[in-house]
């Protein structure tokens, strides 16, 4: 169990409901994950397809707790507008608040991240800001009010894992306190448990489950592998050497000769 | 009156932002609005007096990342 902003979870995947082949797909594939959590976006409506209504029903069968984004926004002022109408839409106060600073790497603009985060957290929403390893950006939204931060692994899409794991740990250690969720650029289940045996909270994820040959198949391999890293964390993993070390008794080896040179 | 309408170039005689969103069929819908780059609460929606080259943002739920 963890918990977000006063809510407790069982499942630490958190999984996007974007780029899947079919609404059929996404739904057997946020069951697969057993995911709690789903991140959802707003977009333009047209008066001809009115593609959000039949959306949002979908979203009301699944029956997770959604997370709306703000993909999409450059700026803190469109970030902070995006959010309140999805706080309307939703009828919830979380939102996962993204502010991209270009379009190659959308990489987090810290400086509108923590513009908008700060309003935000003062009008009461509950913020879960999309944001790099900064240890300082960091430390600007937890005083902006957030009590949940998103790093990136690698760029969104990007499937390359966790390219700066040394600064994923530093912030770990840094933040012992503060729920961590590894959110973008994870591609495989292995990176996903690599996250949580960092001893991160949680893993957000979309794309490598929704283009995987089997989406569904793939969700079930991420949560098991995010439960394992989990495990794994709490059990306390051995720390590397350089040298060997062996694993089977020394004492009583056959033939065992103290000075192997006589 | 001409409005930017979702980014579009949209000619209406609706009074309000409550009207133009009955008149293009989103009176009962899940939708959200913005005018010239703010938030408007549905509950203000009717008090909200649109002009010429306004620009609305009329959104709803889609899938996200």
């Amino acid at each position: 169990m963890f918990e977000l902003y006063g809510k407790s979870f069982t499942s630490r995947m958190l999984l996007g409901t974007a780029q899947y082949a079919s609404p059929d797909i996404l739904r057997q594939a946020v069951k697969a994950a057993g995911a709690e959590i789903v991140t959802v976006s707003l977009r333009r409506e047209s008066a001809r397809a009115r593609t959000g209504q039949g959306f949002w029903s979908l979203i009301e069968e699944l029956g997770c707790r959604v997370l709306p984004n703000t993909a999409g926004c450059h700026t803190a002022k469109e970030a902070i507008a995006t959010a309140q109408m999805a706080r309307e839409l939703f009828g919830t106060s979380w939102v996962k608040l993204e502010v991209i600073a270009n379009d190659d790497t959308l990489q987090p603009d810290l400086f509108g991240l923590v513009e908008a985060a700060t309003v935000l957290c003062a009008e009461g929403f509950d913020v879960l800001p999309y944001t790099t390893e900064d240890l300082s950006a960091a430390d600007r939204l937890l005083a902006a009010g957030c009590t949940v931060l998103m790093p990136w692994a690698s760029p969104i899409g990007s499937a390359r894992g966790l390219i700066n794991k040394t600064a994923l740990r530093s912030m770990r250690a840094y933040f012992p306190d503060t729920p961590l969720i590894v959110d973008a650029g994870i591609g495989t289940p292995s990176h996903a448990a690599e996250a949580m045996e960092l001893g991160y909270d949680a893993v957000l994820l979309n794309t490598a489950v929704a283009k995987a040959g089997d989406p569904i198949k793939m969700a079930k391999a991420f949560a098991q592998a995010i439960e394992a890293g989990r495990l794994a964390f709490e059990a306390g993993l051995v720390e590397p050497r350089d040298m060997a070390s062996p694993s089977t008794p020394v004492a009583g080896t056959p033939f065992f000769k103290i000075d192997h040179a006589s | 009156m001409q409005i930017l309408l979702n980014g579009e170039r949209f000619a209406t005689d609706a009074s309000n932002l409550d009207e133009l969103c009955a008149k293009l069929g989103f009176a009962e819908a899940k939708v959200a609005t913005a005018v010239n780059g703010s938030f408007v609460a549905a509950a203000k929606r009717s008090a909200t007096h649109l002009a010429e080259a306004d620009e609305i943002e009329i959104v709803a739920p889609r899938q996200g990342g």
